[in-house]
């Protein structure tokens, strides 16, 4: 799950790491309202879930009130990577002497979490990293004994950080790692951390993504989980447990694990034809979730055929079935349908789906192409 | 011999007296496994299939009273790290874990408390393991694979299957099948089993199921290359998945240019591995 900025910054400044003062608004009204109170010059940031929103133009200067009121107007009817700006962020200006970048992050290859740092920070950051990754500290971090401080003091030295900021910049390494494990993060990144021209180190920006897997003990996070950028049918899915992307083709695709659902859309792919969606109906499909997928497939108006794939393990195929069979007669759809039901209880399926006017395979390959083939005709 | 597991596997099942965790310790007896007891925290005294099968209080205990090997995990997510750990604690040398969404921070922490404790895990999020006629120690179905000499491993349940049937279709059977499961942090990796498959007699080709993301596939690439001498067949889910909207710089910074099914085939065909255009292809490539 991903965080907008203004969530992160409020995160941040409750484990002590300073942020500038501003507040959130939805409307060119509020925005102006907040500038009046912050005084001076403010900064409109576009909140959307989506990187490289600055060099898109959603990030703003204004000098006043009135300026802050237009700018917010002009950035909250802006699409930014295809998703519209709901909300902008008012922050106070700051007069900036130096941006690193700073973050932590889990590193999979090492098996730890690792601090980034470089002196280099801002908008420009991942090319620093391709150009010169010199300049790219790296420090992992021990997941059992947690960041330590001397850790957080040699980075700041392999970046040459001035020494009088070395106090200041360690609180932060350590206020972001409390953040980083309290929050169940993936990531906390802050970019830039600047170095203000009065002397004192903010965190300008922030980003964060939570574990999913662990939102069970995050309640307080959850809440701020921002569905207005999801799919509605995305949505809908999470709701039924299932894990569901919609895609441009025009074959659906219901298949039971990962693996198999993405190996699905690259044997249809092989053959010719375009998966209109992944969808991993998950172990022990019961009647409720195949209904719930074939109604979130078929609200797809470009789908032209369904692909059933489903390799019985924990899921027994007579189970899916059935599901098949209850799904049809609630959906009533009316395109063609092929089905592949290997593995347990396989037999029993197939004698369930006798009747139900399907298209059978035996290999996913032959699956694949009948699956093509009825898509084309449906065109 | 076979890698992991075989006919002296003496297992024990946390979590053995949970829907899922009764009905595969059933399919596992039913199989010929060796399973000598469960363990469910207030339960212990207990039976279980039909009282065949003690089940105790912690892993220490039934470790104790039954002299087991290897555990099998299938506790839900949120007391799954605990039960690593215990594991771990009461002298298990090898654990499997089956469980899925168990937090990535959870298994940062279990994976290098493990690796203090030179404990070898396989999972979490995966299918477990299966050596055709001697031990199943997992959710495999046991009728799709035959014994034979190929090592498979596998980031992928289903998927897996899908590869097992296909070769049981051709005749060809499997030494041992690992599923290491498809977690960002798990315990083995492709490059742990590659190495115990080119080292284990019985095993003489290989067929390895990668999947989009990370750079396992890569590292297992380049053992291959310079020390594998069994020939490999691979396949790579995920070739025509979309890119997901990144957000933040670091993943780029830590895993530039990786994880791509492109890059990962690349590497493979490049240390001389057949690679399969669908997963039904891969056993004829060898």
């Amino acid at each position: 799950m991903k965080l907008h900025e203004y969530q992160s910054k409020t995160i941040f400044s409750k484990y002590g790491i300073p942020i500038p003062k501003g507040r959130v608004a939805a409307t060119a009204q509020e925005a102006k309202q907040i500038a009046e109170e912050l005084g001076g010059r403010v900064v409109i940031k576009a909140q959307v879930l989506v990187g490289g929103r600055g060099k898109a133009g959603g990030v703003k200067l204004a000098k006043d009130p009135a300026e802050a009121a237009q700018l917010a107007a002009q950035i909250l009817g802006m699409e930014i990577k295809g998703l519209p700006v709901r909300k902008v962020l008012v922050d106070e200006a700051s007069a900036i002497d130096q941006e690193i970048y700073f973050s932590i992050t889990n590193d999979r290859a090492a098996k730890k979490p690792v601090m980034i740092a470089s002196a280099a920070g801002g908008i420009d950051i991942e090319e620093v990293a391709a150009k010169t990754p010199d300049k790219i500290i790296k420090s992992h971090i021990d997941p059992l004994l947690g960041l330590r401080e001397y850790q957080a003091r040699d980075v700041a030295v392999a970046m040459d950080l001035p020494r009088e900021y070395m106090k200041d910049f360690v609180k932060i390494a350590m206020g972001l790692w409390e953040v980083y494990k309290a929050t169940d993060a993936t990531l906390a990144e802050i970019n830039p951390l600047v170095i203000t021209k009065d002397k004192k180190m903010v965190a300008l920006d922030g980003k964060m993504m939570i574990d999913d897997s662990a939102l069970f003990r995050q309640p307080d996070l959850n809440e701020m989980r921002d569905t207005d950028e999801d799919d509605p049918a995305e949505i809908e899915a999470r709701k039924y447990g299932l894990s569901f992307i919609k895609l441009d083709g025009n074959i659906g695709c219901m298949v039971n694990g990962a693996g198999l659902a993405m190996t699905s859309m690259d044997v249809i792919k092989l053959f010719g034809g375009e998966p209109a969606n992944f969808l991993d109906i998950g172990g022990g499909a019961s009647a409720e979730k195949v209904t719930a997928a074939m109604r979130i497939i078929l609200t797809d108006p470009n789908v032209k055929a369904v692909l059933f794939n489903i390799f019985g393990g924990i899921t027994r195929c007579d189970e899916v079935a059935r599901g098949i069979l209850i799904a049809m007669e609630e959906v009533k759809p009316k395109v063609p349908m092929i089905v592949r039901l290997v593995g347990t209880n396989a037999e029993e399926g197939r004698k369930l789906l006798e009747n139900a006017n399907m298209i059978t395979a035996e290999t996913l390959a032959d699956a694949a192409k009948k699956s093509v083939e009825a898509a084309q005709k449906g065109n | 011999m076979s890698i992991l597991v075989d006919k002296n596997t003496r297992l024990i099942v946390q979590g053995v007296t949970g829907n899922e965790g009764l009905f595969h310790t059933t399919q596992m007896v039913a199989y010929g496994t060796n399973v000598v007891g469960g363990v469910t925290p207030g339960k212990g005294g207990e039976w279980v299939l039909n009282g065949k099968l003690p089940v105790f209080d912690s892993v220490k205990t039934a470790r104790e009273a039954t002299d087991a090997n290897a555990t099998i995990i299938f506790v839900p997510a949120r007391f799954a790290a605990d039960a690593m750990f215990e594991a771990a604690d009461a002298g298990i040398p090898l654990i499997i874990c089956i469980t899925e969404g168990v937090a990535v921070q959870d298994m940062m922490r279990v994976r290098n408390y493990l690796d203090q404790k030179k404990v070898r895990l396989i999972g979490p999020n995966c299918p477990g393991l299966l050596t055709p006629g001697e031990a199943k120690v997992g959710i495999i179905p046991g009728d799709i694979a035959i014994p034979g000499n190929i090592g498979v491993v596998s980031r992928s349940g289903t998927l897996t299957y899908e590869v097992l049937y296909a070769m049981k279709n051709l005749g060809m059977g499997a030494s041992t099948c690992v599923g290491i499961g498809g977690d960002p942090v798990n315990g083995t990796n492709f490059l742990d089993v590659l190495e115990m498959f080119e080292h284990d007699p019985k095993t003489e080709k290989v067929i390895m199921i990668g999947e989009i993301g990370g750079n396992e596939e890569e590292r297992a690439a380049e053992y291959i290359g310079s020390k594998m001498t069994k020939p490999v067949a691979a396949f790579i889910a995920g070739q025509t998945a979309p890119a997901g909207k990144r957000m933040g710089h670091a993943g780029a910074i830590i895993e530039a240019g990786a994880g791509t099914a492109a890059d990962k085939i690349k590497a493979l065909e490049a240390a001389g591995v057949r690679v399969a255009k669908h997963p039904e292809e891969i056993p004829t490539l060898l």
